[in-house]
Parts: structure tokens; C-alpha cells; sequence
């Protein structure tokens, strides 16, 4: 869940220096909108622009990093300063609903009948609660795909086409593994695939690792645990019960734990520091899975060829792919919240989302724009079809929703760390599921 | 983090309080006593810093305290529950986890900076007399703690840090400094060293001029070798100095964060997860302000029992120059 930020921080730190408080702002009169994504930030504030031209109302655009976005938040909440409008996650609006932070969309006049139907299918509903009310509006929307150093394959003498039908499976890895392996090389030249292949001294890695994915793993093995039938919840969104325990699923990570063991995989301990796709950039490892939200970083890395292959299928003959989105809220305690609704109904529409779209930068909520996006990354020589392909096929499954996420997340980080670091085995997952269920109780 | 600089301050003066001074001035007069005249003005002098103490620590500690009985996720009202956090505590792994991994921190910290700062600071009396670099000594200090430990985690990055490429040019192997438990605690306290030690050489340096330059010639005429007038009258004479500096150095590093905050943040596992990381986490990631006060509050008692035994035992506040 991080995961979606991770590209942005550092750009974002960067371009942050600039910002104040935000809600305490020099206009008293402007809405406050707050988002974190740095690569985002020109599109919405030209989106911020045509709202003040159409309708009066200003809009002062705040953007901070991911780190410091979720407590300057919170503390605005407190101190009643939060911004009146804010891009808004998944895994962290059930605790602001629950704790009566957010405004219910429907009872604004400008958001209550708002036409869902023009958003990809399922998102619209990501943001509903428990109580049935409306929270957001969605804006974006991201998939899971494999970057692949094309020097690399082709020295592997692979052509692209032998990426686009892989297959896994949790007990040998399919043909996923062959090509994983085929793709690791050790020191002296040796591939994986290859007697006298030396693990303990590899200078690329078949497979990139960026971390032990906590919870979630979206862009670690999410995509691989998906296609076995397994679900992270009993239902989703709103599920009560985690299936950490479930045996199928640890026989995926014990799966995923043993690459790096057979040296085609980085060691998670080595993966403390830079991220996977700086050390891809680097020449470290030859296949990265990641999300679409990456797209401008893994294509922007200078004298590196990069391509696109989808997720391999697995043994529900499907493909897999978390499908997360990124939604506007606004904020309870907002003194405009006619105006605030206006533009959360702004930032959501076709208008706002096809500036969204020119920009290249992410797939918008609407599926028309999201069309336009996929043509301007064509347009950038970036064939971004891996990504799209999940929701043409509707391969994908929802980013577990449920309450305590973050609780969650302090249980199951160092149990995953534990886990892929080979540490322990994956049925040590049953104790930290029986912590994270007893949450529920 | 470790010198809190309101603390470190007094310690540029000299030790030993010159009481025979004191006296001589005041003859008669066994102590001070304020008139009424003085009152206004030295509450008027006062005023700022204890307003300051009162709405900055007093306050929010008062608070801190009654918090630490209540369920509080800060954005609704907190609900009291007696004792049920400090019980929930006692019962949390993570806890004890995190005094374990604190106290092997402190240990390390503490242990290397007093001997690497007594080191430079003889070093700085006797050889290295130039301002220029003795000033010097003091640049990693200067350095913000969480600009310090990026740049560390940078250039000890397993895959693209520099250090490593270096140790494996050199025939070595690639350490993962940050990312193994083993050396996830070591490294951050090496990273602070580095940063403080410079600066607790200046204090302990500056005891180093309290001490009499008689004593040392009439060692020298008596044949006491250097190592003999190390131990017989430098550390002795030193003693008060050097117990200032590990109060102040002890307690700041039982409150270990930054370094932690930006580099492994409590992993790989729960191998970094030190106390004031895990108040952070519990408090300010997972809401759970009640828990985190009560954990802040356990770190505060041990924090004022271990400056209490180190004071009493090692005799802090009496010179043996009297």
C-alpha cells in the first residue's frame, strides 16, 4: 500500500520545500486540496485552475510527501485545520470514517447523484461504508505488471513475445521460474539455469525484491497469491477475518522465500536502502514487478531499454492483479462543503480526469479518460497493455479494505520480514493471523 | 539526540563549584537569602523559561501521564481504563523486545563515544592545540541527526553504497549494514558515535583544563610514567566531568529515534524496534495514544532511576579537587 507513494517521495521531498500548513493557508475563502503524489501535482493544479475559471471558487493545491502526509493529516483533524478536500486512500479512510472525519458525499448537493457508471467498474463502490454512505470520488486507478531490462532478455536469448503467456505455480514456479532463473547470473557469467551456477556471488538477479510486502504484498507476490483463488479476507471490502493462514497461501511464500535462497532473488536484508528500481536501473536485477503508478520512473532511467510484460497465470489459468484506487474525500469539519463537493465532483469528472489523462501519469478513474491515458503513454512509445490487460479481463481483485489496517500492518511487516528473509517458514504466518483476527473480536 | 543541548550547556562551566570563592566573598554568611527587593526582577527573568517548562513539558507530561491510564485514538475523547494499558504491556513481546534492543544500543553507543571522546580529548590537549582542528572535531555534530544517518544509509547501501563497492574491491564481502538484524542496531550506534563524539571530546576536554597543572609536575617529579598519571590523576580528577557526560549521553540515547525513523524504521523484522520508535509507531501510526503514553511514561521512570543510581554511585556532584 506504501507501494503507491514510493515513487513520488523522493521527487515529492523535493518539492516540497515550498509548502506551508495548508489549511491554514493565506485565503481564507480558497478551498484546500491536499495530495501527495509530486508527479501528479502539474495535471491537478491545472485541473484547480479551470474549476476557479467555471465557477469562482478558489483552490489553493498542496502537495507533500507520502511520509508526512498521513500525520499532518491527523494533526489537522485535531487542530481543525485540515484541508477541506484530500486525495484519500484505501487502507487509511475506514479509521477516518470510523472516527467521523469525512463528510458522506451523498448529503452534498453537488456529489449526491453523482453518475458512478462512467468510473472502471468496482471503484465507484471501493468507497462506500459500512453505513453505506458515500466517502469518495474516485480519481485513479493502478494494476500490477513486470518491468523487464530488455538488454538483459535478449542476452538471455529471449524475445519479448516469451514473456507474454509465462505461467506459475506455487510447487516448481512454471515456466515464471524457468524464465527467473534463466535470467540470473552469477559473477562468472554462469546463468541460474546452469551447473556450477554460483548463488552465494550473483550479479543480476533474475527477479527484483522490493521488500516483504507486509500485509498486502500488492506489488510483491499479491499477483501470484491471487491467481491460486486465495483472498486475503473473508470478503472485501468490509471483510472480518484474515486468511493469513490458510495453507495454499503459505506454500506461495515458501515459494517466494526460496528464490532468493536459490540466489534469483536479491536477499531481503540486501534490499534495506535503495529501491528495487533504482538497483533495476543499476543493472542489479532483470524483472521487477511493480505498479502502473511506476511507469514514468522505470521508462525514465537513462541508457536503460525497458519493456512492459504482463503478470505470468497461475493455477486458476488467470492472471492476477490487485487493483487499488485513489479516491477525493473531504474533510467533516470543512466550513464550505457545497464548494468542497463541487469541486470533489469536478476533480471526478471527465473534464478533470482527461487533463489527468494528457499528462501521462497515472490511469484516471473514468474509463474513458483512462483510454486516453493508455494513448498518450502509446503517444510516449510506451506500450502500457499489461496494465490495462487486468481490467480488460477483469483479473483483478480489490485492495483488502477492512478496519485496523494500520494495526495490521505493524503486525504483519516484521512477520512477512520474517518469512522472506527465510528466517522462518511461512506456517509462522498462522500466529501473526491469529493476532491480526483477534483485532476483529 | 544524545545531548540534549539545554543539559550540555552547563557543562562548559567548570565542574567544581568554587566554593571557597563563594565564601570568601560573603564573609559570615553561611548562605544566600533573596530580599524582597529581588523578587519582581527575578521572577521577571524567570518568567519566560518557566512558561516555556510549564506549556511545553509540564503540561503535556501531566497529560501524558493521565493518557497513559485511557483508550485515546486522539480524534475522539479518551475513555479511562485504569491500569489495563500497563498490564497490556507487561504482556507485549514487542516491549521487551524493544528494552532488550534499546539497551543493546546504549551499551554499544555509550561504550564506544566515552572512549573515542576521552581519546580525541587527550588527543586535543596535548597534540592537537590548533582551533582549526579542534574545531573540526565538532563539524559531525552540526550536521542535523537525520541528514547524518540518510547520508550513512546512502553510502552504506548493500547493492549501490560506496562503502561496500569498497570492501569487496578490497577482497571482502558486502555487509548488509542496515538490513541484517545483526548489524541494524550496531550500525546506528556506530552512525551516532561518529556524530557525537566530537562533541562529548569538547566536554570532557573541557574538564581536562579544570585539572591543576601542579598535580601533573609533581607526578612527573615524583616519576609517575603517563599511563600511571592517566589513571592515578587524570580519570579521578575527571571523575564529575565524566559522569555529566554519561547521565547526558545515557539518557539521550535510550531515546534513540531519528536514526531509526529514517533508515530502518524498526525492521529488518523487529531488530531496530527501539523504545522511542515504538512509542512513535504505536501512538502516531496505529492511534493508540493511550498505549504509547503509558509506554513514554515507563521510558521516563527508567530514565529517572538510571540518572538517579549513576549520580548517586558515581559521586557526580563531589570534586576529589576540593
Amino acid at each position: 500500500m506504501r507501494r503507491t507513494a514510493l515513487g513520488a517521495i523522493g521527487v515529492a521531498t523535493l518539492a516540497l520545500t515550498a509548502c506551508g500548513g495548508g489549511g491554514d493557508g493565506g485565503n481564507s475563502d480558497a478551498l484546500d486540496y491536499w495530495l501527495w503524489d509530486a508527479n501528479q501535482l502539474p495535471a491537478y493544479q491545472q485541473c484547480a485552475a479551470d474549476f476557479t475559471e467555471s465557477t469562482g471558487i478558489e483552490v489553493e493545491v498542496t502537495q507533500m510527501g507520502w511520509d508526512d502526509y498521513w500525520g499532518s493529516l491527523t494533526n489537522g483533524f485535531v487542530a481543525d485545520t485540515a484541508p477541506d478536500v484530500f486525495t484519500n486512500h484505501l487502507s487509511r479512510y475506514p479509521e477516518f470514517v470510523a472516527n467521523g472525519q469525512l463528510l458522506a458525499l451523498d448529503d452534498a448537493e453537488a456529489t449526491a447523484d453523482v453518475d458512478t457508471s462512467i468510473y472502471n467498474e468496482g471503484l465507484a463502490d471501493l468507497w462506500v461504508a459500512e453505513d453505506g454512505n458515500r466517502y469518495g470520488l474516485p480519481k485513479d486507478w493502478d494494476t500490477i505488471a513486470l518491468f523487464y531490462n530488455e538488454e538483459m532478455l535478449d542476452d538471455a536469448g529471449y524475445t519479448p513475445d516469451d514473456l507474454t503467456d509465462l505461467s506459475w505455480n506455487p510447487d516448481d514456479g512454471g515456466t515464471y521460474e524457468e524464465v527467473i532463473a534463466h535470467l540470473s547470473v552469477d559473477k562468472n557469467g554462469v546463468r541460474g539455469d546452469e551447473a556450477g551456477f554460483d548463488k552465494d556471488n550473483v550479479a543480476v538477479y533474475g527477479l527484483g525484491l522490493n521488500g516483504a510486502g507486509s500485509g498486502q504484498g500488492q506489488t510483491e507476490w499479491s499477483y501470484l497469491t491471487g491467481t491460486t483463488g486465495w483472498t486475503h479476507t473473508d470478503e472485501n471490502p468490509w471483510g472480518t477475518h484474515y486468511n493469513y493462514d490458510d495453507p495454499d497461501f503459505q506454500a506461495s511464500m515458501d515459494w517466494f522465500a526460496s528464490l532468493a535462497d536459490k540466489g534469483f532473488m536479491p536477499q531481503l536484508e540486501t534490499t534495506v536502502g535503495a529501491s528495487m528500481a533504482d538497483t533495476f536501473a543499476a543493472g542489479k536485477s532483470a524483472l521487477n514487478a511493480n505498479g502502473s503508478w511506476m511507469i514514468g520512473q522505470y521508462t525514465g532511467y537513462d541508457g536503460v531499454e525497458v519493456g512492459i510484460a504482463p503478470t505470468p497465470t497461475g493455477p486458476s489459468g488467470e492472471r492476477a492483479s490487485m487493483f487499488n484506487g485513489l479516491a477525493d474525500s473531504i474533510y467533516a469539519g470543512t466550513d464550505q462543503p457545497e464548494e468542497a463537493a463541487e469541486f470533489v465532483a469536478y476533480l471526478g469528472s471527465t473534464d478533470c480526469q482527461d487533463v489527468v489523462a494528457e499528462a501521462a501519469v497515472v490511469f484516471p478513474a473514468v474509463t474513458t479518460s483512462a483510454e486516453k491515458a493508455a494513448a498518450a503513454y502509446e503517444a510516449q512509445g510506451i506500450d502500457v497493455s499489461p496494465f490495462t490487460t487486468h481490467v480488460e479481463d477483469d483479473s483483478t481483485f480489490l485492495f483488502p479494505i477492512t478496519a485496523h489496517a494500520s494495526q495490521i500492518d505493524g503486525i504483519m511487516a516484521p512477520a512477512m520480514d520474517a518469512v522472506v528473509s527465510g528466517k522462518v517458514p511461512a506456517s509462522s504466518l498462522t500466529g501473526a493471523n491469529d493476532q491480526v483476527n483477534a483485532l476483529f473480536e | 539526540m544524545s545531548t540534549p543541548t539545554a543539559t550540555g550547556e552547563g557543562a562548559h562551566q567548570p565542574p567544581a563549584p568554587s566554593r571557597t570563592a563563594t565564601g570568601r566573598r560573603r564573609p559570615g554568611r553561611l548562605g544566600w537569602s533573596p530580599t524582597r527587593g529581588d523578587l519582581p526582577a527575578a521572577l521577571f527573568f524567570i518568567a519566560p523559561a518557566l512558561l516555556g517548562l510549564v506549556v511545553f513539558f509540564l503540561v503535556p507530561m501531566i497529560r501524558g501521564v493521565y493518557l497513559s491510564f485511557t483508550e485515546y485514538n486522539i480524534l475522539g475523547d479518551p475513555t479511562w481504563i485504569g491500569t489495563e494499558n500497563y498490564e497490556a504491556i507487561a504482556r507485549d513481546p514487542l516491549f521487551w523486545n524493544a528494552l532488550g534492543v534499546t539497551g543493546q544500543y546504549v551499551v554499544i553507543n555509550i561504550v564506544l563515544q566515552t572512549l573515542l571522546a576521552l581519546g580525541i580529548a587527550l588527543l586535543m590537549q596535548r597534540i592537537a592545540k590548533s582551533t582549526l582542528i579542534r574545531g573540526m572535531l565538532l563539524l559531525p555534530y552540526l550536521m542535523a541527526n537525520v541528514i547524518a544517518a540518510l547520508l550513512w544509509f546512502w553510502l552504506l547501501d548493500y547493492q549501490i553504497g560506496i562503502v561496500n563497492h569498497v570492501l569487496e574491491t578490497l577482497g571482502g564481502s558486502r555487509v548488509a549494514f542496515f538490513g541484517s538484524e545483526e548489524w541494524a542496531i550496531p550500525t546506528q550506534a556506530l552512525i551516532n558515535t561518529w556524530r557525537h563524539m566530537g562533541y562529548t571530546a569538547l566536554l570532557i576536554f573541557a574538564g581536562l583544563q579544570v585539572i591543576p597543572k601542579q598535580l601533573y609536575e609533581a607526578a612527573s617529579l615524583d616519576g609517575s610514567n603517563a599511563v600511571q598519571t592517566f589513571f592515578r590523576i587524570t580519570l579521578p580528577l575527571l571523575r564529575p566531568v565524566l559522569v555529566l557526560v554519561l547521565v547526558v549521553t545515557v539518557i539521550g540515547s535510550f531515546q534513540v529515534f531519528d536514526t531509526v525513523a529514517v533508515t530502518t524504521q524498526g525492521g529488518p523484522i523487529n531488530a531496530s524496534r527501539v523504545m522511542q520508535y515504538y512509542i512513535f509507531q504505536k501512538a502516531f501510526t496505529e492511534s493508540q495514544f493511550g498505549y504509547g503514553s503509558a509506554l513514554a511514561v515507563i521510558l521516563f521512570l527508567i530514565l529517572v532511576l538510571v540518572a538517579f543510581v549513576q549520580m548517586k554511585f558515581l559521586r557526580g556532584n563531589e570534586s576529589d579537587l576540593g
